[in-house]
C-alpha cells in the first residue's frame, strides 16, 4: 500500500437496498482501490473491494474498441431511428442518471422500465390497488417490538437489515435491542436467517397466499378450519398465536421479499401482506415493507413516478406516459419481440431474463452502460464502460424506505458516469430529431423546431 | 429416469460477493451452477455431492452440480439454487401480463447426468 | 439575458401600490420591473386585458415523498388526464396529483409563478428539492415539518429554550426550508406509539413527554418570531375535521399573544356542532373564526376551500387520514418518518349532495366573504386536499360572481346551507383588486417575498396577462401571456420556452455549538449519519436565500413586515 491514502467516512454502500451510509473507506489513491471498508457487511466488503479501475476500452462498437464519443454517435442513431425502443435497468445508478434516461425515452417516444418490474413490481401493483402502511427504517429500529420476515433471507441478501435496522439494533423504545423484540420468520426452507427468529413458520411452497389470507381472517375475528395445516403446513394454533402476538404488540413490522413476488401469486401475494398490515392497524400500529434488492431501485421508482406518474412499465409512444405491466414491461417487450432497440443501463438482463427475452435481445441493436463486463455488454452493439456510482460517481440514491442519501465517492475514475454518457446521447438525439419526437397525428409533428 | 421437483432460485451470500468480482468470472459461474437438493432425494436418485444433474423445464435445460441438504433444512421435493444465468435458462417468458416472470417454485424435471455427457456451467444457448 | 419589454394598454392591478385597474405601461428589463425601457424594446399590446403580478400559492402539496406516494398509488387518477409533450416541453400526467413537469406547466398556464410546498419531512427535504428541479417555470419553496420533532420536544420539556431556538435555526438551514410547519402537534407520539390514537386537546399531555400541544405551539411561535423568519410559523391545528373543532382553532390563535402566526386551511378548522346534539354533524363557525382573524392583525390564514369533485387527501396528520379512510372506503397510505413526522394519504371525492362536504364548501366561501382584510385571509384549496389547483379559476368565479354562486348554492345539500352563514353574505362580490390581493399580493407579503406579488420597480418580473371576460372562470383559466423573470414563457396561450424557476429558502444564523447537542441524538437514534443529513447546496441550482429580520438589518435592508 502506498503513501497516498485517503479516508472517506460516512460513505454509502449501494450494493443492496439497505444503503448503509456509515461506511468508513480507506482508499489507496495511487492504486485507485478501496483497501478497507469498515462497517460494511460481507456483501458490502466485496462491493468495495471488487470495484477498482479495470483496463477496458471506453466503448465497444460492433465489437471494436471505440471512444465514448463514437459510441454516443452510434447509440443516438440507433435510438433516433428506432420505432419502439425500450430504456431499461437503472437500479444501480444515480437519480441524476435516471432522470436523463426517462428524458430520452420521452424524447423518442419509447418505453421506460426498470428492474422493479422483475423484483417488487408486483408489490407496486398491489400498492396501487390498496395502498400500504409503511415507515422509515428508523421507526422499526426505535419502536418495533415485533418483526416478521416473510419470503426473504436477509442473512445472505441484506445482512445489516438485521444488525443496523431491525433485529439487534438498539433504539429509543428498544434499548435492549434483540431482547426487546420478537422475531418471526416465514419461509419454505431453513436458511442462515432462520436461527435469528424466535418463531419459524415453514410454509409449504405456493401456499403463502392462503396463510396470509387466513391471518387476515383471524385478525378480523373470523373462523378458520383446522385443515389449513394440511394445506399450508402451518397449524391453526400457530396462526392464532401469531395473530394474537401481532395484535398485542406495540409496533409491528412485516418485511417481505421475493418469496412472495416471484411466485405465481405475484401481486396477490404482495397485496395480501400489505392488506394484513393495514388490517392490523385497527388494533395497533403496523407497517409492511418490501425489502428492495438493489442500491437505487427505490430511486428509480421515485424518479419515474415523479416524472411520469407511474413507477415502471411506462410507454411514451403516443406523446404522453401510459402504464401497463405486461405490455410495457421489458420481459414482455422482449419475449414477444416488440422492442426494436434497447438501451440498458446498470443492469444485466442477458443474465437474468427468461431465454425468450434474451434471444430477442440478440436480434435487436442494444446499447449498454455498465462499469463491468456482463452478458448484456457482450451482446450489445454499443457498449460503454462507465464509472461506478457511489465509488467513483457522486449523486443521490434512495434507501429502500425512500430516504434520499447523497453519495461520497472514494476515488476518481477515468470513465464517464452514466449521467454523462446519457446526457450526451440525449443531446445528440435531440439534434437528430429536432427536439422531442411528436407522435404521428400530432398537428405539429412535421414542423421543425425554430 | 426423471423426477418432478420444485425449484426455488434466490440470493446467497456467495452469489452476492462473487457477483461483485464479475458475472463472467469463474467463482460466480461456480456458485450459480450448483443446486441444493434434499439428501433423501439425492439418495433415491443415486446422487452424491458434486454429481451432475440435469434440470429441465418446457423452455430450457441446464446441467448443474448438486449439494445435499438435510430434511430439516430443505424438505424433500424442493430444490434451491442461486440466481444466475443458469437459473434464468429455466424461466418462461410469459409473465401473465404482470411483467414478472416466475423464478421461484418452478416445476422442473430432474435427471442425473451419466458421465461423458454435457459439462455443467454454460447455459445452452441455441 | 432577457430582453426589454413594454406592456402597453393593459389595465394594471397592483394592490400593493394602490393601482386598481389604471391603464399604464409596465416596463421590464433584466428580469425585473423597471421604470422605463428604450423605445425599441419589444411591445406587448394588452388592450382589453388585465395585467397582474404572477400568482403566489401559499399552500399546496406538489413535491416530495408524500406527494410521490400519492402519485404512485393512483394510476387511475392520471390515466384520463394526460399531458402531451411538445418539441420543447416534457410529457406527463395530471389528475389531482400531477407529475412534476405537468405541475409546473399547469401552474404557469393558470398564471401562477410561485408555489410553496406545504409539508416536507426534514429527512425528505432532498427528495422535495429533486422534484422541484423537475418542476418547471415556477419559483418554489417548502415548509419543513417540525411540530412533532422528537429532539425539539426533548429540549423543550427540559426547559432548554435557547437551545430549542438554535436547533430550530439549524434545522431550517440544514434542510433549506422556507418556514417551520406544525401539523397536529403532539399527534405523532399517540399515533405511532399508542396504538394509533391521537391527541384531542391543547392541554392534553403528549404521550411520553412532559409537554402539551399548547406548550409546543407557543414555543414554535416564539422561536420562529425571535429568529425573524420571513414567515415565522405555519400551523395545521389539532382536531382538523372534527365537529366542534373551532374552539381548538380559537385557542390556538390565542396562543400567539400578538406574535405572528399563520393558520393554514382554516376552513377545516371552523366547525361547530348542532346545538343540543353531540352527534356527528358539524355546523359552520366561520363567523367566529373570521371575527377573530379580522380583529387580530398578528394572525393570518389561508382558507383551504373545498371544491366538489375528486381530490386527494395527503397530510402529515396521519390519524386524520386514517379517519378519512372510513369515508373514502378504498386505498390508504400511511408513512411514518423517524423522529419527525407521520403521513397519511386517502383519495377522496367531495360531493355536493353530501351534508358535510356541502357544509365545508359553504364555510370556505363564508370565510372569504366575511373577511375584512384580504391581505390576511388568502386563497388556497390546500391542493389537492380540498381540491385541485386546476379548480382555482372556478373558485375565483364563485367569489366574484354572486349570481353564479347562488346557482351553485341551489345545487348543494340544503340542510348544510342552513347550518352555514353563506346565505347571509351571499351578495358580496370580490373585485379584481381583491382577487389580486388574495392570490398574489397577500400571500407574497405574508411570506415575506419582497420581490413578488407586486409590480413596483425592482419587483421580479413575474407578470400574468388575462383577457377580460364576464365569465371569470374562463378568464382565469387561460392567461394570454405569462412572463417569468422577464421572459414570456407563455404567449398566445402557448408555451414558448422552457424555464427553471428559483427555490426560496432561509438560512438563519445559529451557534455552531448547537451541533454538539444535535449530533448525539443522531448517533443514538437516527438511521442516517449526522454528516449526511444536511442538504448540500447543489440540490438547489437556482437558490434565493431570503434573509431573516436580523440578517436583513445587518445588511442594511428593510425587512418585510
Amino acid at each position: 500500500m502506498g503513501d497516498n491514502i485517503r479516508v472517506v467516512p460516512d460513505a454509502t454502500c449501494t450494493f443492496c437496498g439497505c444503503v448503509c451510509d456509515d461506511m468508513v473507506l480507506t482508499v489507496d489513491l495511487d492504486q485507485k482501490r478501496i483497501t478497507k471498508s469498515e462497517n460494511a457487511c460481507v456483501l458490502g466488503k466485496a462491493w468495495f473491494k471488487e470495484h477498482a479501475i479495470e483496463e477496458r476500452p471506453f466503448a465497444l462498437v460492433d465489437g471494436r474498441e471505440a471512444t465514448t464519443e463514437e459510441g454516443v454517435e452510434v447509440a443516438a442513431q440507433i435510438l433516433a431511428n428506432a420505432r419502439f425502443p425500450v430504456v431499461y435497468g437503472l437500479s444501480d445508478t444515480t437519480c441524476e442518471a435516471q432522470r436523463v434516461a426517462v428524458a430520452i425515452a420521452d424524447m423518442v417516444g419509447g418505453c421506460l422500465d426498470t428492474t422493479t418490474s422483475v423484483c417488487h413490481g408486483p408489490t407496486g401493483i398491489a400498492f396501487q390497488g390498496g395502498g400500504e402502511s409503511t415507515a422509515s427504517l428508523g421507526e422499526i429500529k426505535n419502536r418495533a417490538d415485533l418483526v416478521v420476515f416473510w419470503g426473504g433471507n436477509p442473512a445472505e441478501a441484506h445482512p445489516r437489515l438485521f444488525t443496523r435496522y431491525a433485529v439487534t439494533a438498539k433504539g429509543m423504545y428498544t434499548p435492549n435491542g434483540r431482547k426487546d423484540r420478537t422475531i418471526v420468520l416465514v419461509d419454505v426452507r431453513r436458511t442462515p436467517s432462520t436461527p435469528v427468529a424466535d418463531i419459524f413458520l415453514q410454509v409449504k411452497p405456493r401456499t403463502d397466499f392462503e396463510v396470509l389470507w387466513a391471518l387476515r381472517a383471524l385478525v378480523k375475528g373470523r373462523k378458520i378450519d383446522p385443515s389449513i395445516e394440511q394445506r399450508t403446513g402451518i397449524s391453526l394454533a400457530v396462526l392464532e398465536d401469531l395473530v394474537d402476538r401481532m395484535k398485542r404488540c406495540r409496533y409491528g413490522a412485516l418485511l417481505f421479499g421475493m418469496g412472495l413476488t416471484m411466485n405465481r401469486g405475484r401481486h396477490f401475494n404482495a397485496g395480501a401482506i400489505l392488506a394484513l398490515a393495514t388490517d392490523l392497524n385497527e388494533f395497533t400500529h403496523f407497517v409492511a415493507k418490501p425489502v428492495r434488492g438493489h442500491g437505487n431501485v427505490t430511486g428509480a421508482d421515485n424518479v419515474v413516478s415523479w416524472q411520469t406518474g407511474f413507477p415502471f412499465g411506462v410507454n411514451f409512444s403516443r406523446g404522453y406516459p401510459r402504464f401497463n405491466p405486461g405490455e410495457f414491461t421489458t420481459v414482455d417487450l422482449l419475449s414477444r419481440g416488440d422492442a426494436d432497440a434497447a438501451l440498458i443501463i446498470a443492469s444485466d438482463p442477458a443474465s437474468n431474463f427468461p431465454k425468450a427475452a434474451i434471444e430477442h435481445l440478440k436480434c435487436i441493436p442494444v446499447i449498454n452502460l455498465d462499469p463491468k463486463l456482463t452478458h448484456t455488454g457482450r451482446l450489445a452493439r454499443v457498449s460503454f464502460t462507465t464509472a461506478t456510482y457511489g465509488i467513483n460517481v457522486p449523486g443521490t440514491v434512495y434507501r429502500m424506505d425512500d430516504v434520499p442519501i447523497t453519495l461520497r465517492p472514494a476515488f476518481d475514475s477515468p470513465y464517464p458516469s452514466d449521467e454523462q454518457v446519457l446526457t450526451s446521447i440525449r443531446d445528440r438525439v435531440r439534434e437528430l430529431l429536432g427536439g422531442n419526437r411528436l407522435p404521428a397525428g400530432d398537428p405539429l409533428a412535421g414542423v421543425a423546431v425554430s | 429416469m426423471a423426477v418432478m421437483m420444485t425449484l426455488i432460485g434466490g440470493r446467497t451470500s456467495k452469489q452476492g460477493t462473487s457477483l461483485c468480482a464479475g458475472k463472467l468470472g469463474a467463482e460466480y459461474l461456480q456458485v450459480t451452477s450448483t443446486v441444493e437438493m434434499n439428501v433423501e432425494d439425492m439418495a433415491r436418485l443415486g446422487l452424491s455431492n458434486d454429481s451432475k444433474v440435469r434440470l429441465r423445464t418446457p423452455v430450457g435445460e441446464v446441467v448443474l452440480r448438486c449439494k445435499g441438504r438435510e430434511t430439516k433444512d430443505l424438505p424433500p421435493g424442493l430444490l434451491f439454487m442461486a440466481y444466475g444465468p443458469l437459473s434464468s435458462e429455466l424461466m418462461a417468458g410469459d409473465t401473465a401480463a404482470s411483467g414478472m416472470p416466475i423464478s421461484k417454485n418452478l416445476d422442473v424435471e430432474v435427471e442425473p447426468v451419466v458421465d461423458g455427457a454435457a459439462e455443467s456451467g454454460e447455459p445452452h444457448h441455441g | 439575458m432577457t430582453s426589454a419589454l413594454r406592456i402597453v394598454n393593459g389595465r394594471i392591478y397592483d394592490p400593493a401600490h394602490g393601482v386598481d385597474g389604471a391603464v399604464r405601461d409596465l416596463c421590464i428589463s433584466g428580469g425585473r420591473i423597471v421604470a422605463d425601457v428604450p423605445p425599441d424594446a419589444r411591445r406587448i399590446d394588452a388592450r382589453g386585458m388585465v395585467v397582474m403580478p404572477g400568482g403566489v400559492d401559499i399552500h399546496c402539496h406538489i413535491a416530495g415523498p408524500k406527494v410521490n406516494l400519492a402519485r404512485k398509488v393512483q394510476p387511475e387518477d392520471h390515466r384520463h388526464d394526460v399531458h402531451l409533450r411538445t418539441r420543447v416541453t416534457r410529457s406527463g400526467t395530471g389528475g389531482t396529483v400531477p407529475s412534476t413537469f405537468t405541475t409546473g406547466y399547469r401552474y404557469a398556464a393558470l398564471g401562477y409563478t410561485a408555489a410553496m410546498e406545504a409539508a416536507v419531512t426534514p429527512l425528505g427535504a432532498r427528495h422535495t428539492l429533486e422534484e422541484f428541479h423537475d418542476t418547471p417555470v415556477i419559483d418554489k419553496g417548502f415548509y419543513v415539518l417540525m411540530g412533532n420533532n422528537v429532539l425539539m420536544y426533548r429540549l423543550l420539556q427540559e426547559g432548554r429554550h435557547e437551545e430549542f431556538r438554535q436547533t430550530l435555526a439549524w434545522w431550517m438551514s440544514a434542510t433549506k426550508a422556507y418556514a417551520p410547519k406544525l401539523v397536529n402537534p403532539g399527534g405523532d407520539e399517540f399515533w405511532k406509539g399508542q396504538r394509533n390514537s391521537n391527541v384531542t386537546g391543547l392541554d392534553q399531555q403528549i404521550a411520553g413527554f412532559d409537554l402539551t400541544p399548547r406548550k409546543v405551539i407557543a414555543a414554535f411561535i416564539e422561536a420562529g418570531n425571535e429568529l425573524g423568519l420571513p414567515h415565522p410559523v405555519h400551523i395545521h391545528c389539532n382536531n382538523l375535521g372534527h365537529t366542534g373543532n373551532y374552539q381548538t382553532t380559537l385557542d390556538t390563535m390565542r396562543i400567539a399573544e400578538g406574535r405572528r402566526a399563520h393558520i393554514t386551511h382554516i376552513q377545516f378548522h371552523s366547525y361547530g356542532s348542532v346545538a343540543g346534539k353531540s352527534g356527528d354533524n358539524p355546523t359552520s363557525k366561520a363567523h367566529e373564526i373570521s371575527e377573530y382573524v379580522n380583529t387580530h392583525p398578528n394572525i393570518s390564514a389561508d382558507v383551504g376551500a373545498v371544491m366538489f369533485g375528486r381530490s386527494t387527501s395527503m397530510t402529515a396528520d396521519a390519524p386524520l387520514a386514517y379517519m378519512l379512510r372510513r369515508f373514502g372506503g378504498g386505498k390508504w397510505v400511511n408513512a411514518d418518518t423517524e423522529h419527525e413526522s407521520g403521513c397519511g394519504i386517502v383519495p377522496f371525492t367531495y360531493q355536493d349532495r353530501n351534508y358535510t362536504n356541502a357544509l365545508q364548501w359553504a364555510i370556505g366561501l363564508e370565510l372569504f366573504l366575511l373577511s375584512d382584510d384580504p391581505w390576511r385571509m388568502v386563497f388556497s384549496t390546500d391542493h389537492p386536499n380540498g381540491g385541485s389547483f386546476m379548480s382555482y379559476p372556478r373558485l375565483i368565479r364563485l367569489l366574484m360572481d354572486s349570481e353564479f354562486r347562488k346557482e351553485q348554492m341551489a345545487k348543494v345539500n340544503q340542510q348544510a346551507l342552513e347550518h352555514s352563514g353563506l346565505r347571509d353574505c351571499a351578495s358580496r362580490e370580490y373585485s379584481l383588486s381583491e382577487i389580486a390581493i388574495i392570490t398574489r399580493a397577500g400571500p407574497a407579503r405574508l411570506l415575506g417575498l419582497t420581490g413578488k406579488g407586486h409590480l413596483g420597480v425592482g419587483a421580479d418580473a413575474d407578470v400574468t396577462i388575462y383577457e377580460e371576460d364576464a365569465d371569470k372562470e374562463k378568464m382565469f383559466s387561460t392567461p394570454r401571456c405569462v412572463i417569468k423573470d422577464g421572459e414570456p414563457v407563455i404567449e398566445d396561450h402557448e408555451f414558448r420556452a422552457e424555464h427553471e424557476g428559483r427555490v426560496f429558502h432561509v438560512a438563519p444564523d445559529y451557534d455552531p455549538g448547537i451541533e454538539q447537542v444535535i449530533e448525539p441524538f443522531f448517533e443514538d437514534y437516527y438511521t442516517i449519519r449526522f454528516a449526511n443529513y444536511p442538504v448540500a447546496d447543489r440540490y438547489i441550482p437556482h437558490p434565493q436565500t431570503v434573509p431573516t429580520a436580523p440578517q436583513a438589518a445587518e445588511a442594511g435592508a428593510v425587512p418585510a413586515t
